[in-house]
């Protein structure tokens, strides 16, 4: 990334590419007939930092290189943004979109990820397993003598699994700095709000108790999410970062609401959402 | 060649391949009972002690392995597989990941901890899961054997290994190789298809029979199974004998009966197996024989057959 520092968008422009992003998941799972764009929305902003604001240490154009940084999507269900970001990071083709859910995808853009898809570390869509899956891959790298970071978003409702649990306190005991979890906490799940289905308060308690090095920010202020994915790893301690984020943010009529969890928008609430995400 | 665990085995061949470093070892805070401790003194710095978080561990594994490392993720069998079916799928199976999952503590054998340490129902599960290896050795020189070649394979596996001593039953010239079954002794009229411990209960079961009618098979690798193999010693015997200690249904007796079915190969055919039942506790040799696994069973079986 460093030959390329300066050409770094600044966060307004980071915030135009993140509304670009919001329109192209919402048109490929208008035309896919399915999908999820509230979660989508709701993680835009903080995956528009970590692509395209000089953050995640990665090449398209070398996308096995081993000092990579990694990048997982541990609430996998959330493709159409994961997609549209790999297409305009040139890992896919924005062509390669038309093919999302479709039966013989050339490229496998599946409902939820896998690693046939180029830029795509390793299939995710069952809610709990990447904070493990990303804290391997932190100790794989560190064995190897890299500097690499491995970034992961959790959903917030993912963080009912236990799993994730397991993985706080491992992740704490080998000390592994360089595993750095975005909690996309836009306090809505397929059912219900969060906090109803099972409260996740106090919620940096919970990460400080585990011995994580804890940040929170508003998951929609570019400022602040660029600022604290800049900062200098934590001498020993994994980061977690609580993003305050609003399901479906950007489209008024979908903001908040469980119900556009799970589905596509029908062509009137297309073309609808389309004029508001300008 | 030695009388021993094939955990022992598998401990002892991870400290010889250790010097490649892409072999790491993680272990569900057991790795005392699985072995893999051995490995931990000598590389602590490639060995991750998961605590009791079978879960964390399997996808920390197939983390590691996204990164070109080599993961043998060891556990008792129960809670290895039991506790994760979902990240053995996910994030192993389907993302093809190069994880070997090692289940120590198998079938009845392992004796008085009870059902709920008795793994019976591993490999009906991990044979049915897309992409996966599934062996299972029979003594110490085919497990040492087998822990490399796994570790050669690229790819998901799950390797079922055993609590108590058995024999030694092969020396070196026996050449282990992923999916090839393996004549032991050539008979007459019956064919015994044993795999891991049952292979020693056949080799006891045989010693009660008089004569030279019955050909014994160690099948290590249940799948992909030696379908060929399987065919040829079908057709050219009268019988068929399965032998595993493992439930009836799903394990060797199935994977044996399938190909069979498949073929159009139709013999008398009976599946020493555990009977669709949880056992109890008691020993190892009690368990063999109020279940039906002992060498007497077996010894039956193959009289039944020939009457």
């Amino acid at each position: 990334m460093n030959e390329s520092q300066l050409t770094i968008p600044n966060t307004t422009e980071l915030e135009k590419i993140a509304l670009d992003l919001r329109r192209l998941a919402l048109k490929i799972i208008f035309q896919a007939g399915s999908g999820h764009p509230g979660g989508s929305f709701s993680a835009a902003d903080l995956m528009a930092a970590l692509f395209f604001g000089g953050i995640l240490n990665h090449d398209s154009k070398n996308p096995n290189d081993p000092k990579r940084d990694r990048f997982l999507l541990s609430k996998g269900h959330v493709t159409g943004i994961y997609y549209s970001v790999l297409a305009k990071a040139g890992y896919i083709s924005e062509s390669d979109l038309d093919s999302y859910r479709k039966i013989n995808s050339e490229r496998f853009l599946s409902g939820h990820p896998h690693p046939k898809t180029p830029g795509i570390e390793i299939a995710s869509g069952s809610l709990g397993q990447g904070l493990s899956v990303a804290h391997g891959i932190a100790l794989g790298t560190r064995l190897d003598g890299y500097d690499s970071k491995v970034y992961v978003i959790l959903g917030d409702g993912e963080l009912h699994e236990g799993q994730i649990w397991e993985a706080a306190m491992s992740a704490d005991k080998f000390k592994s700095n360089n595993l750095i979890a975005i909690v996309d906490n836009n306090k809505v799940a397929q059912d219900n709000i969060t906090k109803d289905l099972k409260d996740l308060e106090p919620l940096e308690d919970k990460w400080k108790s585990f011995n994580w090095d804890v940040h929170r920010i508003d998951g929609h202020n570019m400022k602040a999410i660029t600022e604290v994915l800049q900062l200098p790893l934590h001498p020993e301690k994994p980061r977690v970062i609580i993003a305050d984020t609003v399901k479906g943010k950007g489209v008024s009529f979908m903001e908040g609401k469980t119900s556009w969890h799970g589905v596509a928008p029908s062509p009137e609430d297309y073309e609808k959402a389309l004029k508001e995400l300008v | 060649m030695k009388d021993a665990p094939t955990r022992d085995a598998y401990g002892q061949a991870l400290v010889e391949m250790g010097a490649d470093p892409r072999i790491v070892v993680l272990d569900a805070g057991v790795s005392d009972s699985t072995r893999s401790k051995k490995f931990g003194e000598k590389y602590p710095e490639r060995f991750f002690n998961m605590g009791i978080a079978e879960a964390d561990m399997v996808c920390t594994a197939a983390g590691l392995a996204t990164t070109g490392k080599i993961p043998f993720a060891t556990g008792f069998a129960c809670f290895l597989l039991g506790r994760t079916m979902d990240q053995v799928l996910v994030s192993i199976a389907y993302s093809r990941t190069n994880v070997k999952l090692v289940g120590t503590h198998t079938g009845l054998a392992v004796g008085e901890d009870g059902p709920t340490a008795q793994m019976i129902v591993d490999i009906a599960y991990t044979r049915a899961i897309p992409n996966m290896v599934v062996v299972q050795p029979a003594d110490w020189e085919e497990t040492t054997q087998a822990t490399r070649a796994l570790a050669e394979y690229d790819g998901p596996v799950y390797f079922r290994l055993g609590r108590p001593k058995v024999k030694a039953i092969f020396d070196s010239s026996y050449k282990f190789e992923i999916g090839k079954g393996r004549v032991m002794k050539k008979g007459s009229d019956l064919v015994i298809f044993a795999t891991g411990i049952m292979v020693q209960e056949s080799l006891k079961a045989m010693e009660m029979l008089d004569g030279n009618k019955v050909t014994l098979v160690n099948i290590s690798t249940l799948k992909p199974i030696d379908r060929d193999l399987i065919m040829e010693m079908a057709s050219s015997h009268k019988a068929v004998i399965t032998a595993e200690d493992h439930n009836l249904i799903g394990g060797l007796g199935d994977a044996v009966g399938e190909v069979l079915l498949d073929a159009q190969i139709s013999k008398p055919f009976k599946r020493i197996a555990v009977k669709d039942q949880f056992a109890e506790t008691g020993t190892r040799a009690e368990l063999f024989e109020k279940y039906g696994l002992s060498a007497n069973h077996i010894a039956q079986a193959v009289k039944d057959l020939l009457k």
